[in-house]
């Protein structure tokens, strides 16, 4: 296949893992808002900014944080450049320019994720239409996966579709993970307070973890147990152990199909290997923050080694 | 306006029986709930939009993706209608292609004083670096769209020759696919000749126009200029449907004396390049030096017999309005034989008492620009302001040889689909053909475009034209 097309490939599926993340933030910060008071609220609101990114952008255009203000920015408004409207677009164009390579069933349904997003952002999004506009774009994504692991060859291309996906994971994971992590500093102090449980349930939906947690912990809200959850538990789809598991696989499978060495797939040997021996112990020893700034800029030059080693860019 | 003539209704008669070529759909048509087909019709809009049969238009700021209308009542044409049709259609594209070798070598027709040189000499389509060149396998037209026109029973005359890039035939698979998906038992009542096997003809035939240093399973694959071309839907479904890549400029490069591509595991060589971009983009180092869109020598790669580009650089000669003039004489020149399909009677305006005749009749004619294309820069006499017609006839006066005139022609009618019932709308149709070493070939059908507006004698996509599935009768 063409690098080009393999470049195409492997950004659709990072947009709209990126596009399905930011909407289960907000959807974290949503529900924060229903059950908390203002002040809570708008602290939450904060922190989806910062864990986004948007900080700066933000606030150069607004001087406090509300839900609906909030919403709008990361759903619509030109002036933020990553909004989520936006993350579709360009799933959608690099679906269209890599339209040889999908099956028609992936292809209609970004073609149609996008036509229906387009409508329903038109106007600012209103509380009332937040949910809906919310479970739409998690259900594009849910479409996309389904329509890709059902029709699609399992090829090169398909490959690099999943690669892409466990990049974006990854880095989304760790970044909520660190920012969440980082805000919440304070307040551990307060283990097993109710206000502190609160917190970490918005961790978890940030990740829609929470129900998998319950499950496993019998309900106990546990800060080290919920960083050890999302960063090595390997059942978790959206741990990082599992999203590197899963990447070692594809790359140790394009690497078979090209019957020649590729330095990514040696370099996620390795980053999957520490995972495997690592324990939340040695994570903290070296301490959190460190551990998944170190993580994310990995991930990075994973991602540079694939798109340099085939060619996605001349 | 009222046209000229009556108009011919290809249904129905003056007296409103139906003609036979239509008698079994409206049977089926009479038996249908008027409701129902009135939900179809806005079903056919959105599956449209789904599967993202679009195109772009040009110059549009944000850059639109807009439907060509699809009307769901079927053009139909009989099997003998269509044979002779295609007879016409053949020795036409022999025609095409073989003067497109004289030109490009001896010019005999200029010789023999048939074609005056002027023609060519002035026409920016003409490529001196084909001078002496031989194209893989002797052709030049790998792909033609023949633009006909119907105005009676047996009167199809050919409107246009598209030997350039010829679009559309996209449409005429997609409108097939919808068709056969809203209505399945008028498929299972009436045999019409399928047109889906399209894709893996022009595959072949391409693959037959290979070159001689490639293997004996030739690497096809299309070039379009991008995403933003208005005609990326088609190239996408040509490439998707053939098995070929879909490459860009920035794909090619020259290695090694090929044409290759970057693939994920390194360059690799392209036999039979189907490009959708035009000569003047095609390789920077030879033409337009400005050209994102092309490959840096990629002409002397072709010059050395080592690719084919199709169709040839240099046909757009061909789809020139001044030589299309001159088709009855060029087909005779090199067929020897009297043209099956006529053409439209073409007044040239380079001639002095062409001009006189078109100045003063302007009103009742059709004036378009030579090198024009798309419905743009015409006049419709009949249809035309006072004001337009007092400018154009500056333009004509000012710069005769830049035009021809025809007669306002009474196009045929089908009936579209409308709130209000079945409504007659002028139509035109396209046919593709695909030539090789091999032979040529017609798909039986086309694309038929027709004008939504009543009255329209405009067809063109892009001024609010749309299109119909085309049967041609398997009896």
């Amino acid at each position: 296949m063409l690098g080009r097309t393999a470049n195409s490939i492997f950004w659709m599926f990072r947009y709209l893992e990126r596009a399905e993340n930011t909407a289960r933030l907000l959807e974290a910060g949503f529900r924060m808002a229903l059950t908390r008071g203002v002040d809570v609220a708008n602290e939450e609101w904060r922190s989806v900014i910062v864990t986004l990114g948007l900080q700066a952008a933000y606030e150069a255009q607004y001087a406090e944080y509300s839900g609906s203000q909030v919403c709008n920015f990361v759903l619509r408004d030109k002036e933020n450049t990553e909004n989520v409207m936006r993350m579709m677009e360009r799933a959608r164009s690099n679906a269209r320019a890599a339209r040889t390579s999908i099956t028609a069933e992936v292809w209609e349904s970004v073609n149609e994720s996008w036509m229906v997003l387009d409508q329903l952002l038109v106007r600012p999004v209103r509380e009332t239409g937040l949910g809906a506009v919310l479970a739409m774009i998690r259900r594009a994504a849910t479409l996309v996966r389904g329509a890709t692991y059902g029709s699609m060859l399992r090829n090169e291309i398909y490959h690099f579709a999943r690669a892409g996906t466990y990049i974006e994971r990854a880095d989304n994971t760790a970044r909520i993970l660190d920012v969440k992590y980082y805000l919440l500093l304070p307040s551990l102090a307060y283990v097993g307070s109710s206000l502190d449980s609160g917190q970490w349930d918005t961790v978890l939906r940030s990740l829609s973890a929470e129900r998998a947690y319950r499950w496993l912990n019998a309900g106990r809200m546990d800060p080290r147990g919920i960083a050890e959850f999302l960063i090595l538990d390997r059942r978790f789809p959206r741990s990082l152990a599992f999203c590197y598991d899963a990447l070692a696989g594809n790359l140790a499978s394009l690497e078979e199909l090209h019957g020649a060495q590729n330095p990514c797939n040696a370099m996620i040997a390795e980053a999957a290997g520490r995972l495997r021996t690592a324990t939340i112990d040695t994570v903290f020893e070296a301490g959190l923050h460190e551990f998944l700034v170190t993580f994310v800029a990995g991930n990075q030059a994973i991602a540079s080694a694939i798109s340099d080693h085939y060619r996605f860019i001349d | 306006m009222s046209t000229p003539e009556p108009t011919f209704d290809e249904m129905r008669e003056a007296d409103g029986t139906i003609r036979p070529a239509y008698r079994n759909y409206c049977n089926w048509l009479e038996e249908q709930d008027p409701a129902e087909m009135r939900r179809k019709d806005r079903e056919a809009e959105s599956s449209f939009r789904r599967t993202g049969i679009t195109f772009n238009v040009y110059g549009s700021e944000d850059a639109e993706e807009r439907l060509i209308p699809f009307d769901m009542v079927p053009r139909i044409i009989t099997g003998s209608e269509w044979r002779k049709l295609s007879r016409g259609i053949e020795q036409r594209v022999r025609a095409l292609n073989a003067f497109m070798h004289d030109l490009y070598h001896r010019q005999e027709i200029i010789r023999s004083g048939r074609l005056p040189e002027r023609l060519f000499s002035s026409n920016e389509a003409w490529l001196p670096q084909m001078v002496g060149f031989t194209p893989p396998g002797g052709v030049y037209t790998h792909i033609v769209g023949i633009d006909l026109v119907r105005t009676a029973p047996n009167e199809f005359m050919v409107l246009e020759d598209n030997a350039r890039t010829p679009s559309g035939v996209s449409y005429m698979l997609e409108n097939r696919e919808t068709m056969m998906a809203m209505f399945p038992e008028l498929f299972a009542r009436i045999h019409v000749r399928p047109v889906s096997d399209y894709p893996r003809r022009l595959a072949k035939s391409l693959a037959a126009c290979a070159p001689g240093s490639a293997s004996d399973k030739p690497v096809v694959a299309v070039l379009t200029p991008g995403i933003y071309n208005s005609a990326y839907f088609e190239h996408a479904f040509l490439a998707d449907q053939m098995g070929a890549e879909l490459v860009e400029g920035s794909d090619l490069r020259v290695v090694d004396g090929r044409v290759q591509m970057r693939t994920t595991a390194g360059y690799q060589p392209i036999d039979v390049l189907y490009r959708r971009v035009d000569d003047d983009f095609l390789d920077p180092l030879t033409f337009n030096p400005g050209s994102m869109l092309g490959v840096p020598g990629i002409m002397d790669v072709y010059r050395s017999g080592r690719v084919t580009i199709a169709n040839a650089p240099g046909t757009g000669v061909a789809d020139d309005k001044a030589i299309y003039s001159f088709m009855p004489e060029i087909v005779e020149f090199y067929t020897g034989e009297k043209p099956l399909l006529p053409n439209v009677p073409t007044w040239r305006c380079a001639e002095a008492d062409s001009l006189a005749y078109v100045l003063d009749n302007i009103a009742e004619l059709v004036v378009k620009e030579v090198h024009g294309s798309g419905g743009y820069g015409m006049l419709i006499g009949p249809t035309a302001s006072k004001r337009e017609i007092a400018q154009f006839r500056d333009k004509l006066k000012a710069n005769p040889k830049n035009y021809i005139a025809q007669p306002t022609l009474a196009l045929s009618t089908v009936p579209i689909f409308t709130k209000a019932g079945l409504a007659p709308r002028h139509v035109d149709l396209r046919p593709f053909v695909l030539v090789s070493p091999n032979g040529i070939d017609i798909t039986p059908g086309g694309l038929t475009r027709v004008a939504l507006k009543k009255g329209s004698l405009v067809v063109n996509s892009s001024q609010g034209g749309g299109t119909k599935d085309s049967w041609v009768l398997d009896d």
